[in-house]
């Protein structure tokens, strides 16, 4: 039941509806449509107003697909799925069904701070801040440019330098395709690498069919670029090197200040990808002599459907834009801003700021534990550099397990074994094929995020139900059985058909 | 308005009961331990600060964070899901 001590106006709600209930009973009792049964509908003073969401359904909608995928019934993966639960957690009783989240990559919760800024601009504040003839546009407006300090402020830039978009996904398309057309008489050529998000990469075989040539940089075993093939990669007519700061499958922080130096002796745009790294580690767009760089809010529990793209103005750096319109953000994105999104993403990048160090040590905390408790079985490995990189994203392989189902052992807990785009179909992350990693313990890895809500004891039961469940796959794998027994698996000749 | 006025001890304590009780409404288990912890550890970092402009000005933070969670321990009860795995179903420990 809800207890509702402190709103005071929403407690009043019963009342009305109960003085509603009677008006409207009595317009029936004089018109003579009274019929019996009316009499005794009387809504209680107790309403609730309290609205429950149950996931189970879900589960079983993504369990069904699934089997669907893999050709098998949804039962049995069900099934096979909670074997290996029951199995690891029968003891387990007493406790809510909910999933723990860890997966910040993919997105994270919205901040209830946030929502509270947000909820205003969906309730009175409706004007367009592009009005500017009466009073419902300067209050957005101003909401709107105080926004755009704040998402400034984080990365040491100007607010006029903030595009708003609508994420990262744009704000990467738009430098992907929109400085290379405006700079396609004299300048040809793009460098990016092998492991940035797919939407750069795809947006790089785009502009490949527009005529232009496109590097992709190979990392090491680490998931780092070489910064000596950086160098040799970039020609006369390079015009845009685009390197992403921390990767969103192995959470490696590339060298962006290094990689920025070289661009601008050389004269050449540098973008980054920030969306993971925005507001997570310590930027700075002058320091790091960075042209570009694209923001997303939903990374950094801001609301989904906004993103922000950093243009700098001097040295200035021109684009094509991808929308014609109305002019609005400089002439580069047309069309109205969404004043609620935009408040609530100038929102979170404030909280991030703010909180910046407690949520540096509180994640950086809880990763350790997690990363020690997941590294202590055996034939389990870190993905990525082991320095050079944002605590809070984890990639583990687990050796001798299948990544996807060691997924549905653990249901309780919400993974996944790599980008979102790509965990809809069963391929093996490309970004760990980068990394030299072959197909198995690609497919055996996946990924933890921590994040600001995360709990040391979410982390606690997370390290416990992974080892006992990797434990038990591996004890129906005929493979671990021979490791167990010392034979090389290298060394077998499977006979194909 | 009283001018620069250091709000006194029993205001501040108040104030820190009001911020638990608050957080200890959220129906969210995430959002609930984050404000719990996250008020222990503010008031805590605060505990020995003397200086009455500085003190003034954290108060009025506070109190405007204050009706922030206010608002939204409320909405937190009203969208209410599934309990999480770590969280008991008879009972809060808090």
């Amino acid at each position: 039941m809800l207890k509702l001590t402190s709103a005071r106006s929403i407690t009043r709600l019963p009342q009305l509806y109960n003085i509603l209930a009677v008006t409207h009973r009595a317009c029936l009792v004089n018109r003579r449509f009274y019929s019996p049964p009316a009499a005794g509908v009387k809504l209680d003073d107790n309403f609730s107003l309290e609205t429950h969401t149950d996931i189970q359904a879900a589960a079983k909608a993504q369990a069904s697909a699934r089997a669907s995928a893999s050709g098998t019934t949804p039962d049995a993966v069900v099934a096979s799925g909670s074997t290996a639960m029951s199995h690891a957690y029968q003891e387990n009783t007493g406790f809510g069904t909910r999933p723990i989240y860890l997966d910040m990559q993919a997105t994270t919760p919205t901040d209830p701070r946030v929502l509270d800024t947000m909820l205003k601009f969906y309730t009175g504040l409706y004007g367009n801040p592009h009005s500017n003839t009466h009073s419902y546009g300067w209050e957005t407006n101003t909401a709107v440019e105080s926004a755009r300090a704040h998402v400034a402020k984080m990365i040491n830039a100007d607010p006029k330098e903030i595009i708003f978009t609508s994420g990262a996904t744009e704000s990467n398309n738009m430098v992907l395709k929109g400085v290379p057309r405006f700079y396609k008489k004299t300048k040809k050529h793009i460098i990016t690498t092998r492991t940035e998000h797919k939407c750069v990469l795809e947006a790089a075989r785009a502009m490949m069919k527009e005529g232009f040539e496109v590097t992709f940089l190979n990392v090491n075993d680490q998931g780092l670029i070489d910064l000596k093939e950086l160098e040799n990669a970039i020609r006369p007519d390079t015009c845009l090197v685009s390197v992403m700061a921390v990767n969103n499958e192995i959470g490696v922080i590339q060298p962006i200040k290094e990689i920025g130096a070289l661009c601008r002796k050389n004269k050449i745009y540098f973008h980054t990808d920030a969306a993971q790294a925005y507001g997570k580690i310590k930027m700075d767009v002058n320091e790091m002599n960075i042209d570009l760089l694209s923001i997303s809010s939903h990374k950094i529990y801001g609301p989904k459907g906004i993103g922000a793209i950093y243009v700098r103005r001097r040295p200035r750096v021109r684009l094509e834009p991808l929308l014609s319109g109305g002019g609005q953000e400089r002439g580069l994105r047309s069309g109205t801003l969404a004043p609620p999104l935009v408040a609530g993403f100038g929102e979170a990048a404030r909280l991030m700021k703010k909180e910046f160090d407690d949520d540096q040590a509180h994640i950086k905390r809880l990763s350790d534990k997690l990363v020690n408790g997941l590294l202590s079985a055996e034939h389990t490995t870190l993905n990525g550099s082991p320095d050079h990189r944002y605590p809070g994203c984890i990639n583990v392989s687990f050796a001798y397990v299948e990544g996807e189902s060691l997924l549905m052992a653990l249901r309780d807990i919400a993974l996944s074994s790599g980008s979102a785009c790509t965990s809809a179909s069963l391929e093996p992350s490309y970004v760990l094929h980068a990394l030299g990693k072959d197909d198995a313990l690609a497919h055996s890895s996946i990924r933890f995020g921590i994040g600001r809500f995360s709990t040391e004891e979410e982390v606690d039961y997370v390290v416990k139900a992974v080892s006992d469940r990797v434990k038990f796959l591996r004890e129906l794998s005929p493979l671990w059985e021979m490791v167990q027994e010392g034979i090389d698996l290298n060394s077998i000749k499977w006979s194909g058909h | 308005m009283s001018g620069v006025m250091a709000p006194t001890r029993g205001q501040i304590l108040s104030l820190y009961k009001q911020f638990i009780k608050n957080a200890n409404q959220f129906n969210n288990y995430n959002f609930r331990e984050y404000f719990l912890s996250r008020t222990r550890s503010t008031f805590r970092k605060n505990i020995k600060q003397e200086d009455p402009k500085v003190l003034m000005n954290l108060f009025r933070e506070a109190k405007s964070e204050l009706g922030v969670l206010k608002r939204q321990s409320v909405i937190s009860q009203m969208y209410t899901f599934d309990r999480l795995v770590v969280e008991p179903l008879q009972g809060r420990k808090h």
